[in-house]
């Protein structure tokens, strides 16, 4: 029944949210049939569109994972987006030095560089200011993701990151650092088997870590009831900085992969707001690792298709912003199903005793 | 020599305000127990409404009107979700972000094109103040402001009042402190948290619509540029007080201002911006002045029958 639940609810969520999407959109005089149906053609209709959803998921895939871990540890890791930015910087900081190393092993630099940095953004401030004085993780990541992208931006708007000349951006990294992509069949899209298996290995890392691992009871524990920890002898506050950290080691990691298999370098904008659709997919998948796959398919399937649909049905790509806000809003009143069912098993008892009294 | 201009104090008023609006709609929000972090979807939802019923009206001030009653409504839909559903309130909250983000993008092309809004769009007046204006120095900063920053000063005056002096002020307070024991005193949790939601979302409105037919007259996508979460900090930063948001988004504001006049000084303005978002970490650490939000913040109450 809960199994079944925990499937259901952010189904119906995404379905409501759909048909929300549908009314607004025949409202302004569209067909909402095809509207979708561009969405859907433009996500999947080629193998070209489905290497660009891929590509467009791994990041999402990669940052839910950390947010499911820093929600299991009863923490909201609302600065992902930061966390991703600094990821990011760093590796692609690692990626123009040391250009004598060899390939694989300054590909891997790169990789620890963004886990690293990731991880310092979110476990030292608002790990340590959460576990010794209480300041809510919400309001510190959150804060310290602004800081991350202005000082990233920062770094390249003349600062010691910009590359020589006018624009702002950073030098290429090492052409050896860069992931090689597919040569067959998704060959249009900028997807690369190493960005896959980064991907898959992160996915399984985390389901271990927090299934198989004594530090992923000790974390779920502190997540399911920290006052309850403590008496069992579980250093909370050593796990709290922890949780963060992963969570941040996560994101980190998503900047990192990013910039070897895609983006090669900073560029000026810092606007991709994966860190809030990732919280998206990490509350669809009920934070669980393997469920934040479906889920960043399925919203990297509205990025890619959302474009498709602005230029097949010429309705702005927004709309899938609209259906995000939604879905979250609509998973977020979950608790509105047992309310209904109490309000139903009541009236119905309700209605069952008035003949007997 | 750049303090000594006082074109940077004028710069930091106008600068404050679409802070100070928020931060005391997020006031009264979680001083009644509902965390509100969806300011900054509310201020979108305003800017937009604003500029689009000005622009079809013809009338700036039916604009702010229509600016108010939908970001009321919108915090209608973040109480409810808070209050009678129990959901948590940060997801809720940034569930209303990313919709408000999307949704005025998508009507901003969808109803005027990719070109954005049309360039003779009324916006509201700007005023100078008669007598204050004339004196030296001073004066500039109350010369041609727009009207709503005189509303939006009485109105944060009036606000601390109200929350601090007023007989429903501290029941509001009450009701974010101890619910149950408001309760027992036969003191409607609910409708007061509802009342808090609701007063953020038509400040937060304000706020936002101060930035499209205030200052400007249009909204651009995403025009707020993370105001909202800025106004989060001077509430925090300001302990959940009217008059100490205000004095938060003074500061924060003159940052900005400061980040405007030093460009083309050598100081970059992206490390100037980082204040507002290091003060609330401060402020949250206790390192200058510890804040403390109220004790049932975040905490849906369920009412004993």
């Amino acid at each position: 029944m809960k199994a079944l639940q925990s499937i259901l609810l952010p189904v119906a969520a995404s379905l409501v949210a759909i048909v929300i999407g549908a009314i607004l959109v025949a409202a302004l005089g569209y067909n909402p049939v095809s509207v979708y149906g561009s969405l859907v053609s433009g996500a999947f209709g080629s193998l070209g569109n489905l290497g660009n959803t891929i590509t467009a998921s791994l990041p999402l895939i990669i940052i839910g994972l950390g947010i499911a871990l820093s929600f299991q540890s009863g923490l909201f890791n609302i600065g992902a987006d930061g966390q991703y930015w600094i990821g990011a910087t760093a590796a692609v900081w690692v990626g123009y030095h040391f250009t004598s190393l060899p390939g694989w092993l300054h590909m891997v630099l790169c990789l620890l560089a963004g886990m690293l940095a990731g991880a310092i953004w979110a476990g030292i401030v608002p790990g340590l200011t959460k576990a010794f004085v209480g300041a809510h993780e919400v309001i510190t990541t959150m804060m310290m993701s602004y800081i991350a992208i202005l000082f990233a931006r920062y770094l390249i708007e003349g600062g010691p990151m910009q590359q020589k000349g006018y624009i702002p951006q950073s030098p290429l990294i090492a052409s050896n650092t860069q992931f090689p992509y597919f040569t067959q069949g998704f060959q249009q899209a900028q997807l690369s088997p190493i960005s896959m298996i980064i991907a898959a290995i992160a996915v399984l890392a985390a389901w271990f870590l927090l299934y198989k691992t004594t530090l992923g009871f000790s974390l779920r524990s502190v997540g399911l009831n920290a006052r309850a920890a403590k008496y069992a002898g579980i250093r909370v506050k050593l796990y709290i900085v922890l949780a963060l950290a992963l969570s941040g080691l996560f994101a980190g990691l998503a900047g990192a992969v990013q910039m070897l298999g895609v983006d090669h370098q900073l560029l000026d904008g810092f606007s991709s707001n994966y860190g809030y659709t990732a919280i998206v997919v990490a509350l669809l998948a009920r934070n669980n690792p393997l469920g934040v796959i479906i889920s960043g398919l399925f919203f990297g399937a509205l990025t890619t298709g959302g474009q498709n649909m602005q230029i097949a049905s010429n309705v702005p790509a927004s709309l899938t912003n609209v259906l995000e806000g939604l879905i979250i809003f609509f998973v977020g009143c979950e608790r509105i199903i047992p309310q209904v069912i109490g309000w139903y098993r009541r009236r119905r008892s309700a209605r069952a005793q008035t003949p007997a009294s | 020599m750049v303090f000594s201009n006082p074109e940077i104090w004028a710069l930091t008023l106008s600068m404050a305000i679409p802070l100070a609006l928020p931060a005391v709609g997020g006031t009264f929000s979680e001083r009644t127990g509902v965390v509100n972090i969806a300011m900054e979807g509310i201020m979108l939802i305003g800017a937009f409404f604003g500029v689009a019923f000005s622009y079809w009206t013809g009338n700036a001030w039916v604009g702010l009107l229509a600016a108010i009653v939908c970001g009321a409504l919108t915090a209608l839909a973040l109480a409810w979700g808070a209050i009678h559903v129990s959901a948590d309130q940060t997801v809720l909250g940034m569930g209303i972000n990313i919709f408000a983000a999307g949704l005025t993008t998508f009507l901003l092309n969808t109803l005027f094109g990719y070109s954005g809004t049309p360039v003779n769009t009324p916006k509201l007046p700007t005023l100078s103040i008669p007598g204050l204006d004339h004196i030296p120095y001073i004066g500039i900063v109350f010369q041609n402001q727009s009207v709503l920053v005189y509303i939006g000063i009485v109105l944060i005056f009036l606000s601390h009042w109200f929350l601090f002096s007023t007989r429903l002020g501290l029941r509001m307070r009450s009701v974010g402190e101890n619910p149950l024991a408001a309760d027992t005193l036969g003191i409607p949790v609910w409708r007061l948290r509802y009342l808090g939601v609701v007063l953020s979302g038509i400040f937060s409105a304000i706020g936002g619509a101060y930035l499209s037919i205030g200052i400007l007259n249009g909204f651009t996508s995403n025009m707020t540029s993370g105001r909202g979460y800025i106004a989060l900090a001077a509430m925090i930063f300001g302990k959940w007080t009217p008059l100490g948001s205000f004095g938060a988004a003074l500061i924060f504001g003159f940052s900005t201002a400061l980040g405007i006049v030093l460009q083309g000084h050598g100081v970059s303005s992206n490390l100037l911006q980082m204040i507002p978002y290091a003060l609330t970490i401060l402020a949250l650490t206790g390192l200058i002045g510890r804040s403390t939000p109220p004790a049932a913040d975040g905490i849906p109450y369920e009412p004993r029958r």
